[in-house]
């Protein structure tokens, strides 16, 4: 939903999306507006689809305030990039920003969370790592699988 | 009657403090030994020996005559202060200050009975002007009292926030913060945020919270705390929190505070082990490696 009459449109993209393997990696650069986070929930669902990535990490260091309509739209996205198959970690939130968002009682109890890149990275790794574990063990035809 | 009497009676009502003041330093010696013995025994001050008491009595008998004679508080202020200072650490309590002051406001006052009961208009005219300045004089160092006690009790607190809760690394990711003494909101406050900045600097994964040195806790504490957890967890580290006494446990389960998304372990060692197992760390006795 590009909107050309908007100022934000013709400034460097306040979020960039990187492809890592098999991960996406998203860094919030700026503060995004509603429209904008909007835009960045499509876009990165959209590459979930395309490139057929396992894991997304949403690297949030950069934000000072994280509202109300930021934690959903991350929720919200987790839970989407869930349907179409890729676990979500949401990294680098501040000390500050973590406490007002619990002060506010934002919460993101249903994503996971990490320190930072390198954190989230492990996470996904050991999210699916395991899947590709079982997957491996179901093809051999063991039954010993849990 | 006597002549001096009469001359009083007819000078002004500003000759009549003067008038009281050559009363009071005429008799000081008397009346400061009849006040320290009223002292002792209505028990006041029983954490000073009876020559302190003396000591001080004739100091602040002194004080206050000239607070009657100037009507200025201001030395009186600064020594009921500086005597405020010496006192309180040996445990003397605002009562006693009080009930010493008003004592001494009553000796005096029963010493000008003695010397007017004759002449009834001038002994009341006498004590209008007294009474005033006595009770001024009262409330100025009740006031100084507990304004030294409340300045003690300011330092005390700020020292004991200085003594800040320290975040410590026990292992590689893993941090533990031992909490000792009551857990007010404005220290939580203070301990969450030492706690989120420690999880980064520290790379931290797992903490361990100690509150074994918590005697008590209150409902917004105890959410303080949850929130403390919740705020860990965006951070990517999970809390463990270890030591509650009965009597938390106890309060925590009665005022019904959602400790659902708490982990608790018993003691400082369990959480440590619980920790650890998290982490991937084993610890063997050294010993026990060889074999």
């Amino acid at each position: 939903m590009p909107k050309p009459e908007n100022p934000a449109f013709h400034q460097p993209p306040p979020v960039s999306i990187l492809r890592q393997g098999g991960y996406l990696i998203a860094s919030i650069h700026t503060a995004l507006d509603d429209t904008q986070l909007q835009r960045f929930q499509h876009d990165l669902i959209d590459q979930v689809g395309r490139y057929r990535v396992k894991g997304i990490i949403i690297d949030v260091a950069a934000l000072d305030i994280v509202d109300s309509y930021a934690t959903h739209t991350l929720r919200n996205l987790a839970r989407m990039a869930g349907l179409r198959g890729a676990s979500t970690v949401i990294v680098g939130i501040n000390p500050d920003v973590a406490y007002t968002m619990v002060r506010l009682g934002l919460n993101l109890n249903t994503v996971h969370t990490a320190l930072d890149l390198d954190e989230g990275l492990a996470v996904l790794n050991k999210a699916t790592g395991d899947d590709r574990s079982r997957r491996g063990l179901t093809q051999r035809g063991q039954t010993t699988a849990r | 009657m006597t002549t001096g009497d009469t001359v009083i009676r007819e000078t002004g009502d500003d000759m009549l403090l003067p008038e009281l003041v050559a009363h009071l330093r005429e008799n000081r010696t008397e009346l400061r030994q009849e006040w320290a013995a009223r002292n002792t025994d209505a028990r006041l001050l029983s954490a000073m020996t009876n020559q302190e008491i003396f000591s001080e009595a004739t100091s602040v008998y002194d004080n206050y005559v000239e607070v009657l004679e100037t009507g200025n508080v201001e030395a009186l202020q600064h020594y009921a202060r500086d005597l405020s200072e010496r006192i309180i650490p040996r445990g003397v309590e605002t009562n006693e200050v009080v009930g010493i002051v008003l004592l001494l406001r009553d000796v005096l006052a029963r010493s000008l009975f003695e010397k007017y009961h004759r002449d009834f208009p001038l002994l009341n005219r006498i004590l209008d002007a007294y009474e005033p300045a006595a009770n001024r004089i009262a409330n100025t160092v009740a006031v100084s009292f507990v304004e030294e006690r409340e300045r003690v009790i300011r330092q005390q607190q700020d020292a004991l926030r200085e003594l800040s809760t320290p975040v410590l690394q026990v292992r590689e990711r893993l941090l533990i913060l031992p909490i000792i003494g009551i857990l007010d909101t404005q220290r939580a406050q203070q301990l969450t945020e030492q706690l989120l900045r420690g999880i980064r600097t520290h790379r931290a994964k797992v903490v361990v919270v100690d509150i074994t040195g918590v005697p008590e806790i209150d409902e917004t504490v105890a959410n303080h705390l949850v929130e403390t957890v919740d705020a860990s967890r965006l951070m990517g580290a999970g809390v463990i929190v270890t030591g509650l006494s009965a009597e938390i446990a106890q309060t925590l389960v009665t005022i019904g505070v959602d400790l659902s998304k708490l982990s608790t372990v018993g003691d400082l060692q369990g959480g440590i082990e619980e920790a650890e197992r998290v982490l991937g760390f084993k610890v063997i006795r050294s010993g026990d490696a060889e074999t």
